[in-house]
């Protein structure tokens, strides 16, 4: 009887919890949506870890941005599209500067919402490519690169390695994937730059469900000997799939990761035979940057952080520093742009629309080389900007590329299109209103 | 016609092309069959003694995994030395773990609800289900964990044998993987057919209340079953966590065991076993050689198909038991 009142008492407590308590007005409200659990906790621990110490470091050192208070909320979502988009519902009475859907399956469904609700939705090199497009999405933005552009810098970096793109002719190319909607976001660039360049594209799709379970797709893997292999993973498929690609004798140093696909625990798991694989990532790994030692000071230390001490500064922990990085640089810029310390929604998408991260100001903050400085605009929600490949040594991540920029000329003119294809897919999509603000 | 051809003709084509590759098929297939049967063999012992589809098997492979692995990195914390006295120290203490929980099911989750529909026991695993994923994720964090197959001194590395124009691949873990759960599975299926309380056991699915009424004690065989079911997610846990990684993404992989139970019978040990081979092989012949027609990816499903056909012509799995119910 004792348990089941406290069962009870438990299951009502934390519901009163989560629906009940308000932002309040001297605190500017910012709800993470997390994934600390299920089958994609590998990635999702480390990156929801990293955006909220960074937030919170901001909150212990400072006080804040500009004197107020962040009130920095998780809700788990378990990378499930219909828990994410409770998470939004939940979430949006409360007032939120900004959403982070963490997920490109959430980010689809509340995209058409975010214009309607007048809340900026930070997609960070996620998401719909599309979006990227400031006049026909202006309350989504997705910094520093879009999936396109990360399947575009493939490409390009396997045409440095061939002798040139045109020796890409007659190649075969494969693309193991996540068979949901982030999985498949690359499919429409890849299958263009294929007729473009003459290689040949194998699609090799990992439903969740057999995501530790991928022994017939490596073999199709095997029969078919791809050139060269660009993971579109996420979450448990990526050990798994390295582990397989291992035991057909795949070389490692001809498969590549796109940058959610280059954790730590993704490659740690397949040990010293993993040596060799590649990545894509827009930022540095390791603690060697004042902005992490700051986290360590004011987070880690005391105690707050979610994330085990030792795995600070790994490449997913990092990834959730930059995406904060954004939100407190777009916060102080809708501060600045607004004059006013409690900015809502609709300030911080001008923050958003007039954000410049130079390289001047990541050495301000303590993250010099951390990332590729970036510039949003009105009408370029992303930027485009470049990434680097990194290769597994058995321990850690290195640096192997210098930053590989998009195919531009390619990738633009597409996601202008497919703007255009979900604007008329969609009636009754409305048109921009929101003035363009002078960049900050 | 070209589909016809793409359908009947040319999958045994490459068949015959390339036999190392089918063989390789029929491995992979074999061993996951084997680990399927093994976890449709803990679903099975505890259908058989309550009647009950315990929901909660699959989360039961994550979190005896996730103690094994918890309990290693605890050990080791503790300056327990070398890395094989910790691991098989942590082994030990998590097939106690697996007791505990099997004693705990029995005193707060049965033993309340005797006699009560099956609906309700089932409804009362899926409580079980969630308060297994909250505990493991409380203690042991919601990141994915290394398995200790080394420490375990389970094999690792590959043999290639050189064979009909090509080569196979057999990784070290996979044979292990298969000899274990073999003799797991033998051994389970003897003790349960040939022992006392394997008689007591098919007494209790028969009936609670006629088995109470012999005195056999309903309360040790759903101890002894639960705890049974716990080895064998332990055992499924370590050999698909050495395989690939230990994540809660394994209680999906567990639900494969569902189309097993649907061919073989909810009732039937060598149901479990000939399901999961009929299963394992089948999906993977199926991926490989007739996926691509379908753009890749049908593993997810086929399963379901394949027992779905069976269930056409024999709606009680192949070794169950038919119920007729007289209104």
């Amino acid at each position: 009887m004792k348990l089941k009142h406290l069962l009870l008492g438990t299951a009502t407590l934390t519901s009163m919890v989560v629906t009940a308590i308000p932002a309040s007005a001297a605190e500017i409200y910012i709800p993470l949506l997390t994934y600390r659990t299920g089958a994609f906790a590998v990635s999702g621990a480390a990156i929801g870890s990293g955006m909220a110490d960074y937030l919170n470091m901001l909150n212990e050192r400072d006080g804040g941005i500009g004197g107020v208070k962040l009130n920095v909320e998780e809700c788990e979502t378990g990378y499930d599209t219909k828990k994410g988009v409770e998470c939004y519902e939940q979430v949006k009475s409360k007032n939120p500067i900004v959403v982070n859907p963490y997920s490109t399956g959430i980010t689809l469904q509340i995209i058409p919402k975010a214009a309607v609700d007048k809340i900026p939705i930070l997609s960070m090199a996620y998401g719909l490519s599309a979006s990227a497009d400031g006049q026909n999405f202006p309350w989504i933005f997705n910094p520093p690169a879009t999936y396109w552009d990360g399947a575009s810098m493939f490409v390009k970096y396997i045409g440095g390695k061939e002798g040139g793109l045109d020796k890409l002719k007659g190649k075969k190319i494969g693309l193991v994937y996540l068979d949901a909607p982030y999985g498949k976001e690359p499919i429409p660039l890849l299958e263009a730059l294929a007729k473009d360049y003459g290689f040949e594209l194998k699609l090799y799709p990992v439903p969740a469900s057999e995501a530790q379970n991928q022994s017939s797709l490596w073999l199709n893997v095997r029969r078919d000997r791809p050139d060269w292999i660009y993971m579109q993973g996420f979450g448990a498929m990526n050990p798994t799939a390295i582990k397989e690609a291992i035991k057909i004798n795949y070389p490692m140093d001809h498969f590549v990761g796109n940058w959610w696909s280059g954790g730590d625990d993704d490659a740690r798991p397949a040990g010293p035979q993993a040596k060799g694989y590649l990545s894509f990532t827009f930022n540095q790994t390791g603690t060697n940057f004042p902005i992490i030692k700051e986290i360590e000071k004011h987070v880690v230390e005391k105690g707050k952080s979610l994330f085990p001490k030792e795995k600070i500064g790994e490449t997913f922990y990092n990834r959730g520093v930059l995406n904060s990085i954004i939100i407190a640089e777009a916060i102080r810029n809708a501060q600045k742009i607004s004059g006013k310390k409690e900015i809502d929604g609709s300030d911080l998408r001008r923050g958003l629309e007039t954000l410049e991260i130079s390289a001047a100001r990541l050495k301000e903050i303590g993250a010099e080389g951390f990332a590729s400085p970036m510039k949003v605009t009105c009408e370029d929600h992303n930027g485009h900007n470049g990434a680097f490949v990194t290769q597994w040594d058995g321990t850690k991540w290195n640096k192997v590329s210098d930053w590989i920029s998009p195919i531009k000329e390619k990738v633009n003119p597409l996601i202008e299109q497919a703007s255009k294809d979900y604007v008329s897919a969609n009636a009754g999509w409305p048109k921009r209103s929101e003035p363009c603000d002078k960049s900050s | 016609m070209d589909l016809l051809y793409k359908i009947f003709i040319d999958p045994f084509m490459q068949m015959g092309q390339a036999p190392d590759l089918l063989v390789q098929t029929l491995w992979e297939g074999l061993v996951s069959g084997v680990l399927y049967a093994l976890i449709a063999l803990g679903f099975v012992l505890i259908f058989k003694a309550s009647g009950v589809f315990n929901f909660a098997q699959g989360i039961m492979v994550v979190f005896a995994a996730l103690t094994l692995v918890g309990l290693y990195a605890l050990l080791r914390r503790w300056g327990v030395a070398p890395g094989d006295l910790a691991a098989y120290l942590a082994l030990l203490l998590t097939i106690g773990v697996m007791f505990v929980l099997a004693v705990a099911v029995e005193r707060l989750v049965l033993r309340p609800l005797v006699n009560q529909p099956d609906i309700i026991l089932f409804m009362a695993t899926f409580g079980l289900t969630y308060l297994l994923i909250g505990l493991g994720q409380l203690v042991f964090g919601g990141e994915s964990k290394v398995m200790i197959a080394e420490d375990l001194h389970l094999p690792s590395g590959s043999i290639e044998v050189k064979m009909l124009g090509g080569f196979v691949n057999f990784q070290k873990i996979d044979i292990a993987a298969a000899v274990i759960a073999s003799v797991m599975v033998a051994g389970l299926a003897v003790f349960f057919q040939s022992t006392r309380i394997g008689r007591a056991l098919r007494a209790v699915a028969d009936s609670h209340r006629a088995a109470l009424s012999v005195g056999i004690s309903l309360e040790q065989i759903w101890i002894v079953v639960w705890f049974a079911a716990g080895i064998v997610a332990l055992a499924t846990g370590i050999m698909w966590g050495a395989r690939s990684e230990v994540s809660f993404a394994l209680e999906i992989i567990a639900l494969k065991a569902l189309p097993v139970l649907i061919l073989g019978g909810f009732t039937s040990i060598p149901g479990a076993i000939v399901g999961g081979l009929i299963i394992g092989i089948g999906e993977k012949l199926g991926e490989f050689y007739w996926g691509p027609l379908l753009g890749s990816g049908i593993e997810s499903w086929l399963a379901y198909v394949i027992a779905l056909l069976f269930l056409l012509y024999r709606p009680q799995g192949l070794f169950g038991e038919r119920i007729i119910e007289r209104i």
